[in-house]
C-alpha cells in the first residue's frame, strides 16, 4: 500500500472509531458495538505503527524513529495540498 | 488534555483557487453557527454535565469540533491558495485581503470577527444540551447554503461530510437529553 492509500484508510478507520465512539458515549452496554470498537482500534494500531515506521510520525510522543533529525518538522502538514490527491 | 494527529478528519484537496467560496465558507470557521463555535461551546459545557455519559459525549464532541475547524480552516486556505489580485477583487475578497491578506483568521461571511456572544454555557445540562440541538441544525443549515453555492467536486465533498457529522451529532445530543430527563425523571412535555 503506498502513502496516500494508506493514509485515507488510517482516516476511514479513525472516523469509524470516532463514529462509534459518540455512539457508545450515549449506548455504553451496546456489547456488539465494544466488539466492533476494539475490532477497528486493533486494526487501526497496526496499520497505524506501519505507518509511521514507512512515513514518519502521526503523534509526536507516539514515534521514537527520529534519530539525527527531528522528523516531525517535516512537510507535508495535514492543511497542504496533497492528502488523497484525487 | 488533547493528542494532536497530524492528519485532517476527512481528505481536503482542493485544486481550482475561488476566493469567493473562501469569503463565504469563513463563517463556518469564526461565525455564529461555526466549528470554532461548537468547539469553545461543547468543551465549556462539558464541566456541569451530570453524569458520565454526558460528559464524555460533551468532551468527545467537542474535541471533534477542532478537528473540523482544522478541515474549515484548511479549506479556506486552500482556496486562496494561487488566487491573484485581479482573482481576489473580482470576487470581493479586497477587503478580507486588506485586513488578513490570505490568512485564516475567525470571522463570518460579511468580515465580523468571531464572538463568544454567539455561544452559550448556562451551568444546567437541560437548558445546555437543547441549546446544542438548534446549534446542529443551524450548522447543518449553514453547510446546505454553502452546498448551494458551490459547484466544485473538491470543495462539495468535504461540506458534505462536515453537513452529515451535524446530523449525528444531533441525533446524540438528543440521546442525551433524554439521558438527563430520566435522570431527573422528569416528564417529558415540550410545549
Amino acid at each position: 500500500m503506498d502513502k496516500e492509500k494508506m493514509s485515507c484508510e488510517l482516516m476511514a478507520l479513525t472516523f469509524a472509531l470516532n463514529d462509534l465512539n459518540l455512539y457508545l458515549d450515549t449506548h455504553p452496554e451496546d456489547q456488539e458495538t465494544i466488539r466492533l470498537y476494539n475490532n477497528i482500534v486493533n486494526k487501526r494500531k497496526v496499520l497505524s505503527d506501519t505507518y509511521q515506521a514507512m512515513f514518519g510520525p502521526l503523534v509526536a510522543y507516539q514515534y521514537s524513529g527520529s534519530d539525527d533529525k527531528w522528523d516531525w518538522v517535516d512537510d507535508p502538514w495535514p492543511w497542504q495540498r496533497k492528502e488523497c490527491g484525487k | 488534555m488533547w493528542l494532536y494527529e497530524k492528519k485532517l478528519a476527512f481528505p481536503v484537496n482542493i485544486k481550482k483557487p475561488d476566493p469567493r467560496m473562501a469569503k463565504l465558507i469563513i463563517t463556518q470557521y469564526g461565525g455564529a453557527d461555526g466549528e470554532l463555535g461548537a468547539a469553545l461551546r461543547y468543551l465549556s459545557q462539558r464541566f456541569t454535565m451530570p453524569n458520565g455519559k454526558t460528559r464524555a459525549l460533551l468532551n468527545d464532541i467537542g474535541s471533534e469540533e477542532l478537528g473540523h475547524l482544522e478541515m474549515v480552516g484548511t479549506i479556506c486556505s486552500q482556496l486562496l491558495e494561487g488566487a491573484d489580485c485581479k482573482m481576489l477583487r473580482d470576487a470581493g475578497y479586497d477587503a478580507s485581503y486588506v485586513e488578513h491578506g490570505v490568512g485564516v483568521y475567525p470571522q463570518n461571511a460579511a468580515g465580523v470577527p468571531f464572538t463568544a456572544a454567539a455561544i452559550q454555557s448556562k451551568g444546567d445540562p437541560i437548558t445546555d444540551l437543547t441549546e446544542n440541538l438548534a446549534a446542529e441544525q443551524k450548522a447543518k443549515k449553514t453547510y446546505e447554503y454553502l452546498i448551494d453555492m458551490c459547484d466544485d467536486p473538491d470543495v462539495l465533498e468535504p461540506l458534505r461530510f462536515l453537513r452529515e457529522r451535524e446530523v449525528v451529532h444531533l441525533q446524540r445530543f438528543g440521546e442525551a437529553l433524554e439521558i438527563v430527563r430520566d435522570l431527573r425523571n422528569e416528564k417529558k412535555i415540550f410545549y
